[in-house]
């Protein structure tokens, strides 16, 4: 990036060099935790003068944090740590370099130019390529309100070659306005970052302080606040991210040339919090309780848990004895035994509570005997081929009495006024069905596997489209051994 | 030569107390009869637990008689852990009265091992002397002495009674002195003998088939001229023409030394009948009965001491190989109890009986974890296989199948045909493994948690937890139905690096790998830069359906993590209705006698389905990198002319960066190009993995690509696409030179790379291991794409040559075998459970820590 202003012969644009505290006719490199920074001067005149800030980022150093734990005498980390974006991207370790290499220029202190630091000064501002999540518009955003007269951002395209590409998330960044230089830089040292929103280079345990300091004067009245706020707090969870990552996904996820959050997405990156329950999953769990308290069931397995949000529900009930989670995302359970405080738990409350990875397409022992087994919003997340084994596992395996299943009514898809004609409420829906479709399922399941099957609407019942979410509690009829004819045919060539 | 030197220093002679060396020793004897100093005499100061010592773990007071009871229960719990180790126990407690030994009893038959009892009935005046020394026992009132002595008198008699096996009563200090302990070997414990071992399977009078594969296996006249012992697993009698010839022949090699037996249930019947027992004379037992009447009374003699001295099962070879009759779960090996005897001959079973009325046998193959391969017989199967390092050998001799033999330690199976059906099976052979049900489904104990898989090929391959739980997650979630999903490929490792200027990959080193290797004609083939992909394609969708159970498509194609390659079903038919057209019409399916195909290939271009990590990653890198360097080579210019000191290094540097990122850019783009449906896809096959009935991968590459050639040419639409290739002789300098000129030749217009296979495809080295089945070769310019776009900057590569390739070649040998392992079973007809089991851990190796840029 280079910081240029213009100057006259009363206030030298070469004046740069001292608020920068870099002379301007020498090269100076600086060491960083990630590579090196170089300082110099393209142009050093008293019309105008031009620093420019060069990071070398050392890849090696970059994966030299996650070292000696892999086979093959390198770090144990998947394929995109090795080759990414970071040793040419303005990212957060351009805005590490900047702090450290003009720290005295952020804090406004010179004492060679004190009258200078203290004042506006013409200010052009550029960075080549900043990776910007939320493209060019949320750039201005972000500049604009603090005094910039000039916010150029232009979109990089990914590849020339490949027009249908689109854009990459990098923008060409030009800021220019009369501003105190302490100021420009703060800006960019808060909002590179922010914009890069990059989660995998967490950068210091202090960040609170160090985010109010330099928001210092302009972040309490930027319109954007929030956002910048929980963006660049919202890097500490990288932490957190970087805690649970399943590498084996990973390695899994590099083995078919796929980004792992494609695989590794059992976890909404939003996680409904407490502050923000949605209304229908607060619907859906009162419909469940009261269907397992209606059946009278004790002992209840909840299949496809994820964050154990319902787990949590049921143990606040003690006529609930026995409840055991299952999913099959090793991550959701680990935050599901966060969530409950598993580890934290008195002893009555624990032992009536576990989580287990499980698969429901695979027939599993352990699961056998329960009063009850519910599977919300869960069938919808299986290819429909993989369903009858579904089917089996639960309805001709574990055959606990009761059996809960929910799942989305695509009819009501419509009164969604935030989702698309024809798309699906969440990206790993692999179908949504309509309330007959989901009839028609549940009706043969229940004749296939001796059970009688009841529907309940949760939430508003559209008089058309039908409620948003549709209930089907199945209760077992035929006495429990007399469903060994329905093992199906799964010999292979 | 004199005697009289032996001058015994007591009066009593010596006393010799057997005890079997995995036991639990109760000693019994009222307080001070020096039951404590006697244990710490004869046995290991770690095999004695006493209740004193317990009671000070829990209480810190050695004789704090209020805390009893939790010190007997620690007590308790060490014992069962050692007893559940196989370790030798002595309990040092009173024990006088019989409620305190019926738990220690108790105890002994939970871990299947002898409880012996050893009383020390010492007179009270001695015990009370022994207190008095003691100054923590000194003040012990004298009737606590008095009662242990009555309770012990009234023990006495009923010990046996109690259960123990072995009493030993010592009734004197004189008798106390004089004793010794022998350790007395398990009958079971024949860990010393190494063999190496023949073991037969089940006989049942076969006399003719015995003898015909006592030759096979090289016996003359019942012993091996190298000294091999035979071992039998039982049920040499019953059903069948000869049972008396059968136990002449068996006796006497037992007798001779050259053969071990253990009995089948079929020999306890037999041993029973002969004892006048009233026995059913079902399941074979009349024809024996008839064919022992002809027999002299001694030989009928004979086999009843013969039968009576078998010994449920054996552990030979250091504790590596268990033998029985009817299969041991691990915590029964090397133990003694009617519990033991009786699973080694009849086994588990469900409790339930099938429709033939005959009891329904639990798998407990599928649930074993032990170490020690276990060798039986008793349930007749078509063929022989390793399941979790145990076979059964019972192949159905009798029934008109074959008689069959595994040499041990080689693990080769020898088998002869059946001369004829001598018998009529109640219920038809079962083609499954033993211990499978019929067409179960999938259950998560089949795959989940630490796992062992038994190959053919490269032994057991084991699978961890944590792996396993990472391919349970996207088994579950995104791979295509198991039923169709038959084989995974396994990872290749790279060439060894190179040392040549600028290379970290080059043909030689492959080259010479497979020349030291012993391979002598290796196939170079081109590496497709594409998307892996298994494609199974059959005739039809009614073929699909009887073979695969497949309800609706026609076959799949998936990639190397089992997921569908295309999200929508209807282009997947689309590829393999063009696929289908070219085996038509190359007349595959008649040639090959199959109605389907399993092909391994590489479907192009890699933007097709990799379009989300090019776009995230590498064509990002390309965008960032260019859009940085033009600025800042320029700022860079602009200080070098206005001479600022030390610019024009750095500037130099940056230029040769932005090269580096150019040219990365450049290879990235040569896999790219826009698809349209299915215009401009390409698919290449490279290898024809299975037909009905028959693995292929063993088949050489040059038939191999044959096949595949006419698979291309017959191909109208130009979807299949040829991978070319060069056959190339190692041990032949110009020869290999052509192959490395023609390497240099194809990477330099920017391909991959290639991949170098033996020829012969499955090939062994000079010491029987594996042979790498291929080894990748990638191109200079393909590696900017791996290592980063500055890889070959001379530091760089320095650094880059330090990787290492051992984990990856490991790994690569292994997924190979468990490939190869699910095309068999697959081949071999064997149930779903047994070819995902192999497919699963192919996935869940391949989430192993690898450095993932090899």
């Amino acid at each position: 990036m280079t910081i240029s202003t213009t100057g006259t012969p009363e206030r030298p644009a070469t004046d740069l060099g001292f608020l920068l505290h870099k002379h301007p006719d020498r090269k100076q490199s600086f060491p960083t935790s990630h590579g090196t920074a170089h300082v110099l001067y393209p142009e050093a005149s008293a019309e105008r003068c031009t620093a420019a800030l060069l990071l070398e980022v050392d890849p090696v150093a970059l994966v030299r944090r996650g070292k000696g734990k892999g086979r093959g005498g390198s770090p144990d980390l998947a394929l995109a740590q090795y080759v990414n974006d970071r040793p040419y991207a303005a990212s957060s370790l351009l805005a590490v370099a900047l702090s450290s290499v003009f720290k005295s220029a952020l804090h406004g202190v010179c004492n060679a130019r004190p009258e200078r630091a203290e004042q506006p000064m013409p200010l052009r501002i550029e960075v080549p390529a900043l990776p910007a999540r939320g493209g060019a518009d949320l750039v201005r955003k972000l500049f604009a309100p603090l005094g910039w007269s000039t916010v150029e951002a232009v979109p990089v395209p990914l590849d020339a070659q490949f027009p249908e590409w689109g854009d990459s998330r990098y923008v060409q960044l030009t800021l220019e306005g009369e501003l105190r230089l302490a100021e420009a830089l703060r800006h960019l040292y808060v909002l590179l970052p922010v914009l890069d929103d990059s989660k995998h280079y967490w950068v210091s345990p202090d960040e609170v302080d160090k985010l109010l300091r330099a928001g210092e004067g302009w972040l309490a009245s930027h319109p954007e606040q929030k956002l910048i706020t929980t963006r660049y707090l919202s890097r500490r969870w990288g932490l957190t991210r970087q805690a649970t990552q399943r590498l084996e996904l990973a390695r899994l996820a590099d083995a078919d040339d796929i980004a792992v959050e494609e695989i590794d997405n059992a976890v909404a990156e939003e996680t409904e919090t407490a502050e923000r329950p949605t209304p229908l999953a607060e619907q859906r769990r009162e419909a469940i309780l009261g269907a397992l308290r209606a059946a009278g069931a004790g002992r209840v397995l909840d299949l496809g848990c994820g964050q154990g949000q319902l787990v949590q529900a049921l143990l606040k009930d003690v006529k609930f004895t026995e409840i055991v989670g299952v999913d099959v995302s090793v991550r959701a359970l680990t935050i599901a035994s966060r969530r409950l405080k598993l580890d934290r738990m008195g002893e009555r409350q624990a032992e009536r509570v576990s989580l287990l990875q499980g698969s429901l397409t695979y027939t599993d022992k352990r699961l056998t005997g329960y009063d009850a087994a519910v599977l919300s919003e869960v069938i919808e997340h299986l290819d429909l081929p993989r369903l009858p084994a579904l089917e089996y596992a639960v309805f001709g395996s574990a055959r606990p009495r009761t059996v809960i299943v929910t799942t989305p009514n695509v009819e009501y898809n419509v009164r969604w006024e935030t989702l698309p004609a024809g798309h699906v409420r969440h990206g790993d829906h692999r179908f949504e069905w309509t309330r007959q479709e989901f009839r028609d399922w549940a009706g043969k399941v229940a004749e296939r596997h001796g059970y009688g099957v009841e529907f309940v609407p949760v939430g508003p019942d559209d008089a058309e489209v039908g409620p948003p979410t549709q209930m089907a509690v199945f209760t077992r009829v035929t006495p429990d051994d007399k469903h060994t004819e329905n093992v199906k045919e799964v010999k292979v060539a | 030569m004199s005697t009289t030197a032996e001058a015994a220093p007591s009066t009593t002679a010596p006393r010799r107390l057997p005890v079997t060396d995995l036991s639990l020793v109760v000693l019994i004897g009222a307080t001070g009869s020096g039951k404590s100093t006697f244990a710490r005499r004869h046995f290991k100061p770690t095999e004695v637990i006493s209740s004193d010592f317990c009671r000070g773990l829990v209480a810190d007071d050695e004789n704090d008689q209020s805390a009893s009871r939790d010190a007997f229960d620690v007590l308790h719990y060490i014992a069962g852990k050692r007893l559940e180790a196989g370790r030798l126990t002595v309990v040092d407690a009173t024990s006088v009265q019989s409620e305190s030994r019926k738990q220690l009893v108790q105890l002994a038959r939970k871990y299947d091992v002898l409880p012996i009892a050893i009383v020390l009935d010492l007179p009270e005046e001695v015990c009370a002397a022994r207190n008095a020394e003691r100054p923590d026992r000194a003040g012990m009132p004298r009737h606590v002495i008095q009662r242990h002595k009555r309770e012990l008198r009234r023990s006495l008699r009923g010990l046996e009674r109690e259960g123990f096996r072995k009493v030993h009563i010592l009734r004197s200090v004189e008798e106390v002195d004089a004793a010794e302990i022998v350790l007395e070997k398990r009958y079971n414990d024949l860990t010393h003998l190494t063999g190496p071992f023949d073991i037969i399977g089940d006989i049942h009078g076969c006399r003719s088939e015995l003898e015909t594969l006592l030759q096979k296996l090289g016996y003359e006249d019942g012993a091996h001229p190298e000294g091999r012992t035979a071992v039998f697993v039982g049920d040499l009698v019953d059903r069948g023409p000869d049972s008396p010839g059968v136990l002449r022949r068996v006796m006497g090699m037992v007798a001779s030394g050259n053969a071990l037996c253990v009995p089948g249930n079929h020999e306890n019947k037999l041993g029973r009948w002969l004892k006048g027992r009233n026995v059913q004379h079902t399941h074979g037992l009349a024809e024996t009965i008839e064919q022992l009447e002809k027999e002299e009374d001694s030989f009928k003699e004979e086999v009843k001491d013969f039968i009576d001295g078998l010994v449920s099962h054996y552990i030979l070879d250091g504790g590596n190989l268990v033998v029985c009759h009817a299969g041991l779960p691990e915590k029964y090996h090397g133990r003694t109890s009617g519990r033991v005897r009786s699973h080694a001959l009849y086994g588990d079973t469900t409790g339930e009986t099938d429709e033939f009325g005959l009891p329904v046998r639990y798998p407990w193959a599928e649930d074993y974890r032990g170490r020690a391969a276990v060798v039986y017989g008793h349930t007749p199967v078509p063929n022989t296989s390793w399941i979790n390092n145990t076979i059964c050998l019972d192949t159905g001799a009798v029934f008109g199948g074959k008689m069959t033999a595994l040499r041990w330690p080689e693990r080769e199976l020898v088998d002869v045909p059946a001369e004829k059906v001598w018998y009529e099976p109640v219920k038809p052979l079962l083609t499954e493994a033993p211990g499978g049900h019929d067409g179960r489904p999938l259950d998560l104990a089949d795959v989940a948690g630490r796992r062992v898989v038994e190959t053919r090929e490269h032994g057991r391959v084991a699978v961890r937890e944590e792996n396993a739980a990472a391919a349970l997650e996207v088994m579950s979630r995104f791979a295509v139905d198991p039923q169709l999903l038959v084989y995974l490929p396994p990872t290749m490792a790279p060439t060894g690096t190179s040392k040549v200027d600028g290379y970290l990959e080059h043909p030689a080193e492959a080259f010479a790998q497979y020349r030291a290797d012993g391979v002598a004609k290796v196939v170079c083939e081109e590496k497709h830069m594409g998307s892996r992909a298994v494609v199974l394609v059959c005739r039809d969708a009614d073929a699909a359906r009887e073979r695969f159970g497949a309800d609706g498509p026609t076959g799949v194609v998936h990639t190397r993590t089992g997921r569908p390659f295309f999200d929508d079903a209807t282009v997947s038919e689309l590829v393999l209705a063009r696929l289908r057209t070219a085996v038509d019409e190359a007349g595959l399916w008649e040639e090959l006698d199959t109605d389907w195909l399993l092909l391994d290939a590489e479907l192009m271009p890699w933007s097709l389905k990799a379009s989300g990590l090019l776009r995230q990653q590498y064509a990002a890198v390309g965008a960032a990198s260019g859009a940085v360097f033009p600025g800042a080579v320029a700022a860079l210019e602009a200080a070098v002319a206005r001479g600022v000191e030390g610019a024009d290094e750095l500037l130099a540097k940056q230029r040769e960066r932005a090269a580096d990122a150019g040219l990365f850019t450049e290879a990235y783009r040569r896999y790219c190009w826009p698809t349209q449906g299915l215009d401009g896809v390409r698919l290449a096959p490279f290898q024809l993995l299975a037909v009905q009935g028959r693995s292929l991968a063993g088949v050489p590459h040059d038939r191999q690509l044959a096949w595949l050639d006419r698979l291309v040419e017959h191909d109208p639409t130009g979807l299949l696409h040829t991978t070319r290739r060069l056959v190339v002789d190692t041990g032949d300098e110009a020869s290999v030179q052509a192959g490395i000129d023609w390497w240099l030749e194809m990477t330099g217009r920017g391909g991959e790379g290639m991949v170098v296979k033996p020829l012969d495809a499955l090939v062994r080295d000079g010491k029987g291991r594996l042979v790498q089945p291929g080894i990748k070769v990638r191109g200079r310019e393909y590696l900017r794409i791996i290592y980063g776009p500055e890889y070959t900057r001379p530091e760089q590569l320095a650094k880059l040559r330090e990787r290492f390739l051992g984990h990856k070649r490991s790994l690569a040998l292994r997924e190979y075998a468990l490939g190869l392992e699910a095309l068999v079973r697959l081949a071999e007809g064997e149930p779903l459970w047994r070819v995902h089991e192999a497919v699963f851990a192919v996935l869940a190796l391949e989430s192993e820590p690898v450095d993932p840029r090899l």
